[in-house]
């Protein structure tokens, strides 16, 4: 079983997802036990990676490798290091949530709800397994389809604005990746990811590559300015898209810098560095102010996904200035530790806030922030998460969201005091949007009836928010054991960026 | 010898443990199980404490420095969570536990009627935990964990009563406040690990020359000191936390918090944890003339301008609150003549005066029935002996009353800023003044305060026969103003020991450690001082000496004058102060609007970044991004491609097979040329 553990991660899910469709939709209940055994399962199955995989090696390892497509070289090629397992437990997880979260949020068409979750769950550790660049990209688009499909029908009254807006900016982004995933095939022979990072390629070729992924990771982060369509994703996408959009979908764009951008195109990376050190700043600082005038929860958590993940890209620019620039290797590996642990944070913080959103939109089906306040009054347990969750979101000491800021703010300080200070900002306007927030939700009097009728989260929405606030805890308490997880991959990879390609 | 790791582990956990219990089984441990558990792990805390401290000056034990596990580690960065405990600490762990197991005795009696008991005691308790993991960190990184988990039980401590609209906008307000602070604190242990590559206390200060010549580039062109960065940059954090100018406009908002929490936080211990921060990081601060300066500018102003509102105040609270600003303002200028031991000895017998002052305080408002106006007051001294003779011990103790507690301490501030000033620059001179005028304003807003509340006649009616009951607490208003349903009463043993407990030290407690900590070797090393000429043990002879002394020095007589003003205007004279107010009307109007810095600071911040933040919004991303980019593109391709119908037909699955059929053509495609 090992030797084809991913393979059985991938698609245990998806034959999963497809057994819980054929169920049919009339028989509701026996989808969401069924698609919560494969989830749990799959979960299970992860766990075996966690605890199989040699963290001091740091190498490529569950190795599985296939003849796909003889006539391109194009092959199922498979294998994880730290970075991947760590993304991979974190999608298998948060399914798990994501299909108690929906237990009884969803009623309509319930066994297609939950086909899709897992069908795209499988693609998602297929997306973060892919050591074949083509493989990588059809589970890369692939893994839309079913994102599509969960906002286009249990969306919001605008989805298909919003499901086009995503279609566009996403298709347009990859469209460029394929385009230079092809590129580099005739420059190559090759769509092995060790093989095109081995490549040798002037600046002007790696410049041409380097903004082909930009366009396709940035959209996917999303970074300035091409966040908008997550905004208005998040605002249509039921409860669970957006836990899972959020959660692990912009993993994805950070997850590709490190695994394309930065091995395949080292020299051009370090040229536009600033481009991308600026682009980040811009999203922390300038989408944290558009996040504090936000009406709509959802819309607020969304823009502070867009911020967070500001720091996700700095991290990772950062340390091609600083080692490169200044040769400091060990600053450089905070900057990129600091960017993982920021997106495995995120993943918990922002699935964390969109399900607690998801909890009281079930109650009173709105999401405007004015429609509520003094929730604390009739949900005390409920608010005693949402602090907690929103404690994570500015950065508190003690919660997951603390640790990768200041590690990126570190390391950040490392190559330039100005760009610590201006990323240290979140600080404040974090803590800003985020307890305003809290404020006019949660604290206060109890503003109107609806509110005044609203019941405490009951034991399903208690088992999925706990489990999301031990795992913010857990990380932020001790975070030495994840990051130990991905040190030895961070190295080789950082170590990688001292080969200077061109020539 | 050495400390026992496994007592220091149990200080820190025993009230974390008990706020665990009363906050999550609040409902099946009950109020009584709620105020025992947490004070029993309190009392615990406290007992060792008392334990660590005897055995690290009497007993011969080493400092302890350990490491309890490693937080995290990459490349050659490692952070980990650890106690440091020398004589410092100890004493900070002494006064925290002590101060705290105070005030949940005394929340017995406070919150006795109010539906959050429990929620309390283990906010109470969580603050305990947390302060103790400030004080007794060994690095950086925990200290900012300390640092911000008691910022975090602040929050929820002023918004307690999250029913009133002022206490969450006050909240907020402090946390917001606060992370000003942070972020330049935050900045500053981002410059100690770049020059040190260590985040741990003894690594850092024993290689302090890793700064000498050191610069950082602030503004293109100009190089400044490497340590003045950081130190200020380490200061501005404690300006947040310890809430000086211009940062200090969260802590008199935070009286909207019950009152145990404004003596235990907003007093003697979370708001000092600035001047304690300080103080440990002496090694650094000495390596910077510059950043030293600017503490202390900063330090005096407080010191002076923040008292000056305290006697227009007409709250009891707040005029306890503006008092605290002003004696932080004295620490914090303390330790900008590089007096850390004066600062740090003035933090202990803060804490114990100022809390007895505000838990006396919060006893006159169970009397009034929660009223807090001492318009509304006077002449309680005959309804309530205890709470009167502890408030006449900790104002004789704040105003510094030769042989009191307050006495040492703000005499060795003043005496260590004037003798900076006689061979120090204009800085130094302005300090000198500001402290030294500072002692009249102390003087006369505190017995302006005792007079107003105790002595005089009554300003309230008692009406009888009103079924006002005892069962709302602060968190609803009175009827009227100055009446009364009942006459007032003292308040029960709960409230009254604890002020009684608090008041011995407020009188002893300086005669007893003056020796030791100021002109003795108390601190040994962990404070640092370059120069140490600053307090030498010249002229020093014993406790008595020193108060006889005190007797003919400009600070006592200066504090006797404010004695002798507010004696005359507020015992014998009331009508004055009308008159003064309308003469004085500019300054008094000054002084009511607090300098004006909260209307400014919210036009400014508060709804500058609100208009910001609509601005980029409503303009950049909406109107840039979205309409032209990206709504402008679409309609372009939809145009083009003619899909409006589809679009308009709304069907997701035609989008998701269109993209798989585009998908399918390109490989496809790909597939044909490269296989030929």
């Amino acid at each position: 079983m090992m030797q084809s553990l991913l393979s059985i991660l991938i698609w245990l899910p998806i034959v999963g997802g497809f057994a819980v469709l054929a169920l049919g939709t009339h028989r509701a209940k026996g989808a969401r036990w069924l698609a919560l055994a494969v989830a749990i399962v799959t979960f299970i199955v992860s766990i075996q990676l966690l605890t199989g995989y040699d963290a001091a090696a740091g190498t490529m390892q569950f190795i599985e490798q296939h003849r796909w497509i003889a006539a391109i070289n194009a092959n199922y090629h498979l294998g994880v290091d730290g970075i991947s397992v760590a993304l991979i437990v974190l999608t298998t997880f948060v399914t798990v949530l994501v299909i108690l979260g929906a237990w009884d949020s969803v009623h309509d068409k319930v066994n297609q709800y939950l086909a899709a979750f897992l069908v795209l769950e499988g693609l998602m550790v297929g997306v973060f397994c892919a050591l074949d660049a083509l493989l990588f990209y059809v589970f890369f688009e692939g893994m839309l389809i079913p994102m599509f499909i969960i906002i286009g029908i249990w969306g919001g009254p605008r989805r298909v604005y919003a499901t086009l807006k995503f279609f566009l900016y996403t298709f347009f982004g990859s469209i460029f990746m394929l385009v230079g995933l092809i590129y580099l095939y005739t420059q190559s022979n090759s769509w092995e990811l060790s093989q095109l990072a081995a490549l040798k390629l002037t600046l002007e070729q790696q410049s041409w590559l380097f903004f082909a992924f930009l366009i396709a990771f940035a959209v996917k982060v999303p970074m300035w300015p091409v966040h908008t369509w997550l905004p208005d994703a998040h605002v249509e996408a039921p409860t669970g898209g957006s836990v899972i959009l959020a959660a692990i979908m912009l993993k994805i764009g950070g997850y590709g810098f490190l695994r394309f951008s930065l091995p395949i195109t080292p020299d051009a990376s370090q040229h536009f560095a600033w481009l991308l050190i600026a682009l980040s700043l811009v999203a922390v600082i300038y989408v944290g102010f558009v996040a504090l005038v936000q009406e709509d929860m959802k819309k607020l958590i969304a823009y502070s996904s867009v911020s967070h993940m500001g720091f996700v890209t700095l991290g990772i620019f950062i340390s091609l200035a600083l080692v490169r620039v200044g040769g400091n290797k060990d600053a450089a590996y905070l900057g990129v530790s600091g960017a993982m642990v920021q997106m495995i944070s995120h993943g918990f913080v922002s699935g964390a806030m969109f399900s607690c959103v998801g909890v009281i939109y079930d109650r009173m089906h709105t999401r405007m922030i004015k429609d509520y306040g003094g929730v604390v009054n009739t949900m005390p347990w409920y608010a005693a998460f949402v602090v907690l969750f929103a404690m994570a979101n500015c950065g508190l000491p003690g919660t997951s969201g603390f640790v990768g800021e200041f590690m990126v703010i570190l390391a950040s300080f490392q190559s330039n005091f100005w760009i610590a200070a201006l990323a240290a900002f979140t600080l404040i306007i974090g803590a800003a949007y985020t307890l305003w927030l809290v404020k006019r939700v949660i604290w206060g009097d109890v503003t109107n009836d609806h509110v005044a009728k609203l019941k405490d989260i009951n034991a399903r929405e208690a088992l999925v928010l706990g489990t999301f606030a031990a795992a913010t805890l857990l990380f932020g308490i001790w975070p030495a054991p994840l990051t130990h997880l991905m040190d030895a991959s961070i190295k080789h990879i950082v170590d990688q960026l001292l080969i200077v390609k061109v020539g | 010898m050495s400390l026992n790791p496994t007592i220091l582990l149990i200080i820190a956990l025993a009230p974390l443990v008990g706020a665990i219990i009363a906050g999550i089984f609040r409902h099946q441990v009950g109020r009584v199980g709620a105020h025992t558990v947490t004070i029993a792990g309190v009392a615990l805390s406290c007992v060792l404490s008392f334990y660590v401290l005897y055995q690290l000056v009497w007993g011969g034990a080493q400092t302890y420095n350990e490491n309890l596990y490693t937080w995290l580690q990459v490349g050659g960065i490692d952070a980990h969570v650890g106690f440091l405990v020398d004589r410092l600490t100890a004493m900070m762990m002494v006064v925290v536990t002590f101060v705290s197991l105070m005030v949940h005795v005394y929340t017995i009696g406070y919150m006795a009627e109010d539906d959050g008991y429990q929620r309390f005691f283990s906010y109470i308790a969580l603050f305990t935990f947390s302060m103790l993991m400030l004080v007794m960190s060994n690095n950086f990184l925990q200290l900012f964990f300390g640092w911000e988990a008691v910022g975090l039980v602040s929050y929820l401590l002023i918004g307690f009563w999250f029913k009133r609209p002022t206490a969450v906008f006050a909240n907020m307000k402090a946390f917001l406040v606060n992370r000003v602070g942070d972020f330049g604190f935050l900045l500053g242990i981002a410059g100690v690990l770049y020059f040190f590559h260590s985040l741990d206390y003894a690594t850092v200060f024993a290689h302090t020359d890793a700064l000498n010549g050191k610069t950082i580039e602030i503004v293109s062109g100009s190089a400044w000191s490497a340590a003045s960065v950081i130190c200020i940059c380490l200061f501005i954090g404690a300006m947040g936390k310890s809430a000086q100018v211009p940062l200090h406009v969260w802590l008199p908002d935070s009286m909207e918090g019950p009152t145990p929490i404004s003596a235990l936080i907003h007093a003697a211990t979370m708001v000092t944890a600035g001047i304690f921060m300080v103080a440990r990081m002496s090694p650094l601060f000495e390596l910077s003339e510059t950043a030293l300066s600017f503490v202390l500018v900063i330090g005096a102003t407080t010191a002076f301008f923040t008292g000056l509102i305290g006697i227009v105040q007409n709250d009891i609270k707040r005029v306890v609150a503006y008092s605290t600003l002003s004696q932080l303002g004295y620490m914090t200028a303390a330790l900008g003549v590089s007096a850390y031991s004066a600062a740090v000895f003035h933090l202990m017998t803060h804490a114990f005066f100022k809390a007895l002052l505000f838990l006396g305080a919060g006893s006159v408002i169970i009397a009034m029935h929660h009223e807090q106006d001492m318009r509304y007051m006077g002449g309680l001294r005959k309804y309530m002996p205890i709470t009167f003779i502890t408030a006449w011990i900790g104002t004789l103790a704040l105003t510094g009353m030769p042989g009191f507690a307050g006495f040492y301490s703000k005499d060795a501030i003043i005496e260590a800023v004037k003798e900076a000033s006689e061979h120090g620059g204009w800085i130094q001179h302005y300090a000198y003044w500001c402290v030294l005028l500072g002692v009249f304003v102390t003087a006369f807003y505190s017995f302006r305060l005792l007079y107003l509340t105790f002595h005089g006649k009554e300003r309230f009616v008692v009406d009888h026969g009103h079924g006002h009951g005892h069962g709302d607490h602060d968190d609803h208003g009175h009827q009227e103003p100055g009446h009364l349903a009942h006459e007032p009463h003292e308040s029960p043993a709960v409230v009254t020991w604890p002020l009684m407990a608090l008041a011995i030290p407020s009188i002893v407690i300086g005669a007893l450690t003056v020796g030791a900590m100021l002109y003795g070797d108390y601190f040994g090393s962990a404070i640092h001082v370059a120069h140490a000429e600053g307090e030498g043990a010249h002229d020093f002879h014993g406790w008595l000496a020193m108060a006889l002394h005190g007797l003919t020095q400009p600070p006592f007589w200066l504090a006797f004058g404010g004695f002798l003003l507010a004696t005359y205007i507020y015992l014998f004279n009331p009508s004055i102060a009308d008159k003064a107010k309308s003469a004085l009307h500019p300054i008094w109007n000054m002084l009511d609007k607090k300098y004006w810095f909260d209307p400014i600071y919210q036009a400014v911040f508060a709804r500058g970044s609100i208009a910001l933040g609509r601005g980029l919004w409503k303009g950049g991303d909406v109107g840039v991004i979205d309409n032209v980019l990206i709504d402008g593109s679409a309609s372009a391709v939809a145009r083009v491609a003619g899909v409006v119908r589809w679009v308009q037909s709304g069907y997701l699955y035609t989008y998701a097979f269109a993209m798989i059929l585009g998908l399918v053509f390109l490989l496809g495609g790909l597939w044909w040329v490269v296989g030929k």
